[in-house]
């Protein structure tokens, strides 16, 4: 393939890069930026002129970016004891070094959205401006917040193992709540995960990859050609990409073969029952009932009992669902939503639309209350 | 990574407790507020919170259509809505709590006697993009 006409080839390079300098001895903030540039040159001059070695190309002229600007700031003496290890090169340590930039950029002392920017430009090697317009923030702001999180990770030793944890929390944070801009961040989320799970081998980053695969597969059903949401059960399952399911399942069940279970696997695994339903009717509910049982014992999160108490209703009937309702706090986001549908099913019309227009109120994303609205509507006007 | 309007409008919450209107108040007193304000601002752009300050004109028209070839009509200002809302600030913040901490820092910007005005601001989360993982 023609690396100069891949953007997400060259982008694939960036943390590699980016740790080879900082191995020389270059500051993690200076050799980010270095890359950057060199990225962006790439992209200028690839397509006419592609090189036979992508990455020795980035690595030189990274190298040469992060000098110019080492030579502007520090001694004489600093940039002779730089320049004195630039031969050294080779691909040794790559793989280590590309996870431990993921574990810089998502480190603990980084709040969730410095760490989302500063993973996205460093290991992602989007640039700064695509960042701020996929989270709609001026670029003056991302820049900021990005410079930022590199002070704030300037410190951290670069050879310290870190918690893949915060890192999966990172990654799903990307997928799950990217806006719709020039960047597809579910992609990217996906191309990610996908790159973390080349140089680490473990069942949950196995697990969140499944977990977005599946997710995923379901995007172009996920929305009627209105922008409205379509839910679940109304999907037309023919649209669903077949590919990234098949590739879902096979990866989940290679990480749940190896029994160590964890929120992203049992997650997953939700999601490949639904992905194997051919009709929404078909759905196995109870064992989906089960999965949210091992979640429940796994995080005990309000959130997974409130999707747990769906998965009842559908297995054993609204009555049992509005029972496992009860005994959550009603303050929980869509706790409302899920009772108006349950109510629903039970044939209580009445309360069901009076608790979907109160949902609606409730609801903080767009189309989700704009769904409730129908909802609602659609049982008063019948 | 949520985003807030902070909003500067006098209707429905009780006075503020420094409620000396502006025209009141030293030219210096009117200085340091101005400067409050944009300092504020500055900090959020520093801290990468901020997305957007506006302030509007007092006195705005009410629109609205009027049928199928007729030009819209217009009206107001209505005595009772006038000085409705004075300006919004925009943050694009980690948390609710982090929101209601700016919200507060933003409410203290000083005004007669240089002390805090204590003045209410409303703050309204965005409705955002639904989430891709459902269930």
């Amino acid at each position: 393939m023609n690396p100069g006409t891949d953007t997400a080839l060259i982008r694939g390079l960036t943390p590699g890069v980016l740790a080879i300098l900082v191995r020389r001895g270059a500051d993690f903030a200076t050799a980010e930026d270095a890359v950057q540039e060199a990225l962006v040159e790439a992209v200028r001059t690839w397509p006419a002129d592609p090189p036979r070695d992508p990455k020795g190309w980035l690595v030189t002229v990274a190298w040469r970016r992060f000098l110019d600007t080492a030579r502007a700031e520090t001694s004489r003496r600093r940039r002779e004891a730089l320049v004195d290890e630039e031969p050294r090169p080779g691909p040794a340590r790559a793989v280590d070094d590309t996870l431990q930039l993921y574990f810089l950029c998502a480190h603990p002392s980084l709040t969730p959205s410095s760490a989302v920017a500063l993973t996205l430009r460093a290991v992602g090697g989007l640039t700064t401006r695509q960042i701020s317009e996929a989270y709609l923030v001026p670029e003056a702001t991302m820049a900021q917040r990005i410079s930022r999180a590199k002070r704030t990770v300037s410190g951290v030793r670069f050879d310290r193992p870190g918690d893949v944890t915060t890192v999966l929390r990172v990654l799903y944070l990307v997928f799950n709540e990217g806006y719709s801009g020039d960047v597809d961040l579910a992609a990217e989320a996906i191309r990610l995960t996908r790159q973390l799970a080349a140089v680490i081998d473990h069942p949950e980053v196995a697990g969140l990859l499944a977990l977005m695969l599946l997710h995923h597969a379901r995007r172009a059903a996920r929305t009627a050609p209105d922008g409205s949401l379509v839910p679940l059960d109304e999907q037309d399952r023919g649209r669903w990409d077949t590919g990234a399911i098949a590739e879902g399942v096979r990866i989940l069940q290679a990480a749940l073969a190896r029994d160590r279970l964890g929120e992203f696997q049992a997650q997953a695994a939700v999601a490949a029952l639904h992905a194997d339903a051919p009709t929404a009717e078909e759905t196995d509910w109870p064992q989906i009932v089960e999965w949210y049982d091992e979640l429940v014992g796994l995080t005990d999160s309000p959130v997974v009992r409130l999707n747990r108490a769906v998965a009842v209703g559908e297995a054993d009937g609204p009555r049992a669902g509005l029972a496992a309702l009860a005994e959550l706090e009603d303050s929980l986001p869509r706790y409302t939503a899920v009772a108006a549908h349950l109510h629903e099913r039970d044939g209580d019309l009445e309360g069901a639309a009076r608790l979907y227009a109160e949902a609606a109120r409730k609801a903080t994303n767009l189309a989700e209350r704009d769904h409730l609205t129908r909802r609602a509507a659609r049982i008063n006007t019948r | 990574m949520a985003k807030y309007l902070l909003l500067k409008h006098y209707r429905g919450a009780p006075a503020a407790i420094n409620n000396v209107p502006m025209d009141r108040w030293t030219p210096e007193e009117i200085s340091a507020h101005i400067t409050y304000m944009n300092d504020f601002a500055a900090r959020l752009e520093e801290t990468g919170e901020f997305v957007d300050a506006q302030a509007l004109a007092p006195e705005g028209t009410f629109v609205r259509y009027d049928g199928e070839g007729r030009p819209p009509v217009t009206d107001g200002p209505f005595a009772e809505t006038k000085d409705l809302i004075a300006g919004w600030m925009v943050i694009d913040v980690d948390s609710h709590e982090r929101a209601v901490e700016l919200a507060g820092e933003l409410s203290a910007a000083p005004g007669a006697g240089g002390e805090p005005i204590h003045e209410w601001l409303e703050l309204r989360p965005f409705l955002t993009e639904p989430p891709t993982v459902t269930e």
